[in-house]
């Protein structure tokens, strides 16, 4: 009934096939004046992070309506092929593979889980391909896990705590208790937090660990309350925030110590109610900066393009930033091949009228990190959208940073 | 010491919302044999359809009308798509049917209200501690024990005293006889299914007082009435109740000790009855088994 | 036709690098629609030949990735290892929890399986320093396969053909086991339990069997998916997983030996060709599950009539 496959068999048929695979890239070479360069993007367009990745995939096609109203990358236009991965690393790691196999896509981005950023991480590895993390957080990406294809554009944890440390220990004191989401993102954030704040000479009073997607923080609040803080540093981020704030409002501890924390978004606050709408945070981008060139200009564009009356995010930021650095390295390098463009981005600096912001930012040669800035400040609590953030500061990425040799990175290029 | 004790007594408050959940599931379960995944998702329609109502009909109206509404989309979804499967034994069909209305509830809530974060704005009557040393308890939790009793209570006294109750009762019992006794057990059913949907969405217009409103909040909440039931009893109605108080109190327990473990100690208690004493504490041997 | 029936259908797998590019597919959806078929079809000895209604047997298949990721990451660069290690583990757990799991019934036992899974999912997420909790585990890629003198380089194709063979020899297990005495007695303990009881057979030594063999099986598979994705996350245990499991199966008709491949077949091509065209795909896959359940209960194979019918 079976048909009789030796092993013998198997692995000559293998062997063939493996070699003809070597003929592949050199049939994509031929004829390709009119065919357009895609670029794949991978995040959540269900589930929890849906709205992140919707902002994302907004700021990625904003870029390409511009990409190509300016000829496209190396004269040829720009197709954007998006994937839901659901915030699923399993179902994120294999649209890359359908994306680079099936669709032909040069070049890869995207994220929003960070579980999904290093899943593809590790396919874009396998596969040799360029791969720009737009909006997944966890260090590794640009630290102990980072290969020469990846780059990233949103901030590392470190930076997000280096931005707001300072600023929170001269306003309130340094006895700090900490709610900490427990997982890769949070515990670092939590580490470098601490690292700081005793480097000021500020004392950790505590630090409970919630686990990711907790509907009752109760038991933290009161640990935290039992504490009696300078500061109550919230490190949750997305709906864990929406509910730990709502939660410590309704506790009337807002009243008690100041909250501060980690990451927040255009998201997430504007799904708080206004008596949760307290405190200080760190914002990867904001819309709102009358000083800065370009940015105004930006922002109408948005209107115009998405008709909603929504504001532009930091996530949207990511995705525009992200594609057009694609488009600049690929101009840089004058070629497609991701070995040739991943070291034109080495040290490539954002023009103007994308980078968005005052302060250099560009991709450090020794991670692949964008050097972008942190957007520290606080929560405006009687604020309508979009008006819900008040910026203290625009931090240069640069300069909060860990060293390169502190990262763990070593880029694995092959001669 | 004092730890203990606040995280046990908000363990309780957890529970008390877990019993609710569990009430519906369990009248759901125990006269229509179906066993509903798809409860998460009435749960986030009671949730989506409060917030789209309160601004008509304040936080007191969306808090009646909304789970009105919800039992009446449950019983459309019994008679289209659950009445079809009552004739089969294995409640393996009901299971899949359910979760996949889950998915579908899921995806339509993301679809017409979003993906975002919405807020529920809650009066302020009821929105503030109750004191300062026993902050947390506050003015909403004891609402949501309040509004849960009295639906509890209202439950009892609908099955005790009413022509309905006493029906919904013997058809938990012994459907086949009923319906030979000449009760419609085709508008007893479907009156039982949305009943159970409405206890869903009455805790979701309470949950979204105290959470968020996205489109996948059900999810995190389904499972922990389900092991309510089982702790409780499969086919007791006040074992459902006192299951959900149970579990709430031993994941508010855990919470001192290991909070990284309060969801896991759920299971792991479920796994331990349903190893020793599967029909629970007040559940009939050998239904289901 | 029917006799020519395997010998094409075995064709088509061995040729389908080549053809399923051409329509629109990739190679790694063809490994994942094989990988998942030994998955389901292992799982179906419990849930379709058995009678048992598992819904936790993703806990098994993510045991089985973990088990190879961490053995390659940390043990030693070795493929083979990777795998036998891994279906080790998830099996032997099987086999140890299977007394636990085999006195139940009905929703008795989907529930039992559930809890077993989610403590498994706790363990993956909690332990950070060693599985990267819910980052997933990277950090380990799959070795090239040293025999004698030849290496073979698992590429993407390679590792298809790779899959493939695991697959066929998880087919002739499953074959021979359920139409030996053992599978038989299976058959009869879905019909009528209590009957069977009555012929002095111990039902839940039986139970236990399937539900350990299953675990093997799975275990198996989910050993090859990270080896596919060279990468592993708490997802691939989660419940949710274990759900998707079984809908397949139905789909695909879970009285027939291959139903749940077809089954798999046509979730995983839907859902990948869907939530390529509409961020509304969650929808179509929840009307299908409906549908299914409504109008298709026996699945598709067992109303086309069954390829390879055994009971």
């Amino acid at each position: 009934m079976l048909p009789k496959i030796t092993r013998r068999q198997l692995v000559q048929t293998g062997a063939v096939l493996g070699a003809s695979t070597v003929f592949a890239p050199a049939k994509l070479a031929f004829g390709q004046g009119d065919v357009p360069i895609k670029v794949g993007m991978h995040d959540p367009l269900t589930g929890t992070y849906a709205a992140e990745g919707d902002s994302e995939v907004r700021g990625a096609k904003m870029a390409l309506a511009e990409i190509n109203a300016k000829g496209g990358m190396l004269g040829r236009k720009v197709e954007l092929v998006v994937e839901d991965d659901s915030a699923n690393a399993g179902l994120a790691a294999q649209k890359a593979h359908k994306l680079l196999e099936k669709d032909g896509c040069a070049f890869l981005m995207g994220a929003v889980s960070s579980a999904t950023a290093l899943s593809v991480n590790q396919v874009a590895h396998d596969k040799k391909v360029l791969y720009m993390v737009t909006g997944g957080h966890t260090d590794p990406v640009t630290g102990s896990q980072c290969h020469w294809t990846t780059f990233r554009v949103c901030t590392t944890t470190y930076m997000l705590a280096a931005g707001l440390a300072g600023t929170l220990y001269k306003k309130f004191g340094g006895k700090w208790y900490f709610i900490t989401p427990d997982y890769a993102f949070g515990h670092t954030l939590q580490e470098a937090y601490a690292k700081l704040l005793k480097g000021m000479g500020g004392t950790v009073l505590g630090n409970s660990l919630s686990p990711l997607g907790t509907t009752d923080f109760t038991s933290f609040l009161i640990k935290a309350q039992q504490s009696k803080p300078d500061v109550l540093i919230n490190l949750c981020d997305g709906q864990d925030l929406v509910n730990s704030m709502k939660q410590a409002a309704q506790f009337g501890l807002m009243k008690q110590f100041p909250i501060g924390g980690g990451l927040s978004e255009l998201e997430v606050l504007a799904a708080l109610p206004k008596e949760a709408k307290v405190g200080w945070w760190t914002l990867e981008w904001w819309w709102d900066q009358p000083n800065t060139p370009h940015v105004g200009d930006w922002v109408s564009n948005y209107q115009k393009t998405y008709n909603d009356r929504s504001y532009p995010s930091a996530r949207t930021w990511f995705g525009y930033a992200g594609l057009h650095a694609i488009a600049l390295g690929v101009a840089k390098a004058n070629s497609l091949e991701s070995q040739k463009v991943a070291r034109a981005l080495e040290g490539l600096e954002l023009p103007s009228e994308i980078k968005l912001q005052p302060n250099r930012v560009y991709f450090r040669p020794g991670d692949h990190q964008l050097m972008s800035s942190e957007f520290p400040g606080e929560i405006i609590q009687d604020g309508t959208y979009p008006h819900l953030f008040k910026v203290a500061d625009i931090v240069p990425g640069e300069k909060i940073a860990l060293y390169e040799n502190e990262t763990g990175c070593k880029l694995d290029y092959q001669a | 010491m004092t730890l203990l004790i606040f995280n046990a007594f908000n363990g309780l408050i957890q529970g008390v919302f877990y019993a609710l959940m569990a009430l519906g599931l369990a009248l759901i379960l125990s006269l229509n044999s179906v066993i509903n995944m798809a409860h998460g998702g009435f749960l986030v329609i009671g949730a989506y359809l409060a917030f789209t109502l309160s601004p008509y009909l304040g936080f007191w109206g969306a808090l009646i009308i909304s789970p009105i509404l919800v039992g009446v989309i449950g019983m459309l979804v019994e008679r289209l798509l659950v009445r079809p499967l009552y004739k089969r034994s294995d409640p393996l069909y009901s299971l899949l049917l359910t979760f996949g209305i889950a998915l579908v509830i899921e995806d339509l809530t993301r679809t017409i209200w979003g993906p975002q974060g919405l807020p529920l704005e809650i009066p302020d009557i009821i929105n503030s501690p109750v004191s300062t040393q026993y902050f947390f308890i506050t003015g909403y939790r004891l609402f949501v024990v309040a509004v849960t009793a009295t639906a509890a209570i209202g439950l009892y006294l609908l099955l005790r005293y009413t022509l309905l109750g006493i029906r919904i009762r013997a058809g938990i019992s012994d459907l086949e006889t009923t319906s030979a006794l000449g009760v419609n057990i085709y508008r007893l059913r479907a009156l039982n299914f949305g009943f159970g949907c409405m206890f869903a969405g009455l805790a979701g217009v309470l949950a979204a007082g105290v959470l968020g409103l996205t489109p996948p909040m059900g999810n995190s909440l389904i499972m922990p009435s389900f092991v309510a039931i089982i702790v409780g009893g499969v086919g007791s109605l006040l074992g459902a109740l006192l299951g959900g108080l149970i579990i709430g109190l031993a994941a508010g327990i855990t919470t001192t000790y290991y909070p990284a473990a309060s969801e896991a100690v759920i299971y792991l208690i479920m796994l331990i009855v349903l190893v020793i004493r599967p029909r629970g504490l007040f559940g009939e041997q050998g239904l289901f088994e | 036709m029917k006799r020519i029936l395997p010998t094409v259908l075995w064709g088509a797998l061995l040729a389908l690098p080549w053809w399923l590019p051409a329509i629109g597919g990739y190679t790694a959806l063809g490994s994942k629609v094989l990988i998942y078929g030994i998955a389901t079809m292992g799982l179906n000895l419990l849930l379709g030949f058995t009678g048992g209604l598992s819904f936790g047997q993703a806990a098994y298949f993510g045991l089985g990735a973990y088990g190879a990721g961490m053995t390659l990451k940390y043990l030693a660069p070795s493929t083979p290892l990777a795998i036998v290690v891994g279906t080790m583990a998830g099996g032997i757990a099987a086999t140890l929890l299977g007394p636990l799991v085999m006195r139940r019934r009905g929703i008795y036992f989907a529930m039992i399986t559930i809890a077993i899974g989610q403590l498994f999912y706790f363990v993956a997420v909690r332990w950070n320093e060693v599985t990267g909790g819910e980052d997933g585990l990277a950090g380990f890629a799959r070795q090239d396969i040293h025999m004698g003198n030849s290496v073979i380089a698992l590429t993407e194709t390679n590792l298809y053909y790779l899959v493939l063979l695991c697959f066929t020899l998880a087919v002739i297990v499953m074959w021979t086991l359920l139409r030996s005495p053992l599978g038989h007695t299976w058959v009869a303990i879905r019909e009528n339990r209590r009957r069977v009881q009555f012929l002095g057979i111990y039902v839940e030594h039986y139970i236990w069997a399937a539900f350990a063999i299953a675990g093997f099986l799975t275990a198996f598979a989910g050993t090859l998916n990270a080896l596919l994705f060279n990468f592993t996350s708490p997802q691939d245990l989660h419940w949710i997983l274990s759900g998707d499991f079984v809908i397949m199966i139905v789909l695909g008709g879970m009285h027939e030996f291959f139903g749940p491949l077809l089954g798999v077949l046509i979730f995983v091509v839907a859902q990948d060709y869907l939530s390529s065209l509409t961020s509304n795909w969650m929808t179509f896959i929840g009307l299908i599950f409906i549908l299914i359940v409504l109008l298709f209960p026996k699945g598709l194979l067992g109303i086309l009539g069954g390829g390879a019918r055994l009971a």
